[in-house]
């Protein structure tokens, strides 16, 4: 698959665009359908890929909406708004869609990764203080490649540290620069 | 410190108070339950080797004993947010409900707003407002990081706020946290004092008044609004909430808080206040060695 390590890194250069242009945020249709702007995902194609992917049960979102700002990254928002809004921020980004291989954010996988049971590669102490720090990795995984949800274990449960990519032996870490630590 | 020397008259212990300012503050961070439990934050700061003290009055605030609370597991994960100990607690006065429409009308970089969205367990809207382009980026970040989906973040001047872009029409509660002259950061930030003056308290008096009065407005009737600033003046604090009394449908009510504090004052260079201000909550350092923090609730009457 390609190579987008730097996609995070361009997401915190579009951070730093975006903070003087409050946007427009859409709701995605319920269905492929119901599309009306070109190229939007469906709540229903989101809702697909993270239990085709993960296997995270469809219904962990029954009270969440999905949105996307301009043709952009998805957003998951669990509060009232009238679509389309123009609002600096709903909720939180989630995913990006608009590429051929859609990609989850590292603060979504933490806030929902415990619901995810497929596309889990655990990690020791070790290897996760890499994965935190940003650094890549040379591991040994025999499930799909592409974008995983890297974890470790916490207080005896497993925890989500963040989204890596795996090909050719090796996890990236995609933990953008702002959440990176030295622990 | 001399600024501070008009208090002397109305802080009980006067010279307690002074040594406390001159006292640097401990590292406090909230547990964001958003995230995870109490028990499982403080079963991860013990793995770390991260030694805490848990607040008697609130058992998801936590005194650190590290240099660095930002180079823990439990950061990274956001289980734990750095946050004073009396900045947690407007919040859990304000004491929304899950479902709630909150309104904080001056919310970056977010730590009360995150606060409130995780007391509501993420369930309801926060909207989280701030006229500062620049700091709604940390606003942001601090939302991302928690975890808070009930959260929505606009950048508006809150005096003349309008709910139009939102599908209700007014707010069940709202926090006004109010910019002030942050007298009560001293022991945070040493050089908070270098330009006080009157004039400034004035100026910033007149923001947190229009900022007020707007707040009651959008609340619903027997909603609940709580003002809160981290200075100790009584014209940013009594007297601002006296000007909201005189000219909006509202009264101050009583709060349980498992701190010690002192109450609101009854007057103040010359100038009487309603004798209900008295409900209001002045934290000074000295009382439970945090920072100083003053706090009111009110009550919508129409
Ligand atoms: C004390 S700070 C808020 C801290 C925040 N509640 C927290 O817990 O992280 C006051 C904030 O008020 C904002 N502010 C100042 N004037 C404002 C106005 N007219 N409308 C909205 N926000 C304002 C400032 O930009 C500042 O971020």
């Amino acid at each position: 698959m390609e190579d987008d390590t730097t996609d995070e890194r361009a997401d915190d250069a579009e951070r730093e665009l975006e903070q003087n242009v409050g946007q427009r945020f859409g709701r995605l249709p319920e269905t492929a359908a119901e599309r009306t702007v070109e190229g939007r995902a469906s709540r229903e194609e989101v809702l697909e890929f993270f239990a085709d992917r993960f296997a995270i049960p469809p219904a962990t979102f029954d009270d969440d909406t999905f949105w996307e700002k301009g043709a952009g990254k998805i957003w998951l928002y669990s509060g009232e708004a009238s679509t389309p809004v123009e609002i600096e921020a709903i909720g939180m980004t989630c995913l990006r869609t608009r590429q051929e291989h859609w990609k989850p954010t590292t603060d979504f996988v933490q806030r929902f990764g415990h619901h995810a049971s497929e596309c889990v590669i655990d990690l020791d102490r070790e290897q996760a203080r890499r994965f935190a720090a940003g650094e890549d990795q040379e591991l040994a995984w025999d499930g799909d490649w592409g974008y995983l949800i890297a974890a470790h274990t916490v207080a005896g449960e497993r925890e989500p540290l963040g989204v890596g990519l795996y090909v050719h032996g090796e996890l990236r870490s995609m933990v953008p620069k702002g959440r990176q630590r030295d622990l | 410190m001399e600024p501070l020397e008009r208090y002397r008259p109305i802080i009980d212990d006067f010279e307690a108070f002074l040594a406390a300012c001159e006292r640097p503050l401990g590292n406090a961070v909230r547990v964001n339950t958003i995230k995870t439990s109490v028990e499982r934050a403080t079963t991860a700061l013990e793995e770390d080797g991260v030694a805490y003290d848990q607040a008697d009055w609130n058992p998801r605030v936590l005194r650190l004993e590290t240099n660095s609370p930002g180079s823990t597991w439990t950061s990274f994960h956001g289980f734990t947010h750095g946050q004073e100990e009396v900045s947690a607690v407007p919040p859990v006065v304000l004491d929304p409900r899950p479902g709630d429409r909150v309104w904080d009308c001056c919310a970056a970089p977010g730590g009360k707003a995150t606060q409130l969205a995780a007391l509501m367990d993420d369930r309801g809207t926060v909207v989280a407002n701030d006229s500062n382009l620049g700091r709604i980026s940390a606003l942001r970040f601090n939302a991302e990081r928690l975890g808070a989906t009930s959260l929505a973040v606009t950048n508006d001047d809150a005096r003349n706020y309008s709910l139009q872009r939102f599908p209700f029409d007014e707010f069940d509660r709202a926090l006004v946290d109010a910019p002030c002259s942050c007298e009560g950061t001293i022991r945070k930030n040493p050089d908070a004092l270098d330009n006080w003056s009157p004039d400034h308290i004035n100026s910033v008096a007149g923001i947190q008044k229009g900022i007020l009065r707007r707040a009651l407005q959008a609340t619903c009737e027997g909603g609940t609004v709580v003002y809160s600033t981290c200075t100790f003046a009584p014209e940013e604090n009594e007297a601002v909430v006296q000007h909201a009394l005189e000219t909006e449908d509202c009264r101050v009510v009583d709060f349980d808080l498992g701190l010690e504090y002192a109450p609101g004052l009854a007057e103040w260079d010359g100038e009487t206040f309603d004798a209900a201000l008295e409900r209001a909550a002045r934290i000074y350092p000295h009382h439970n060695d945090t920072g100083g923090f003053f706090v009111a609730k009110l009550e919508v009457t129409a």
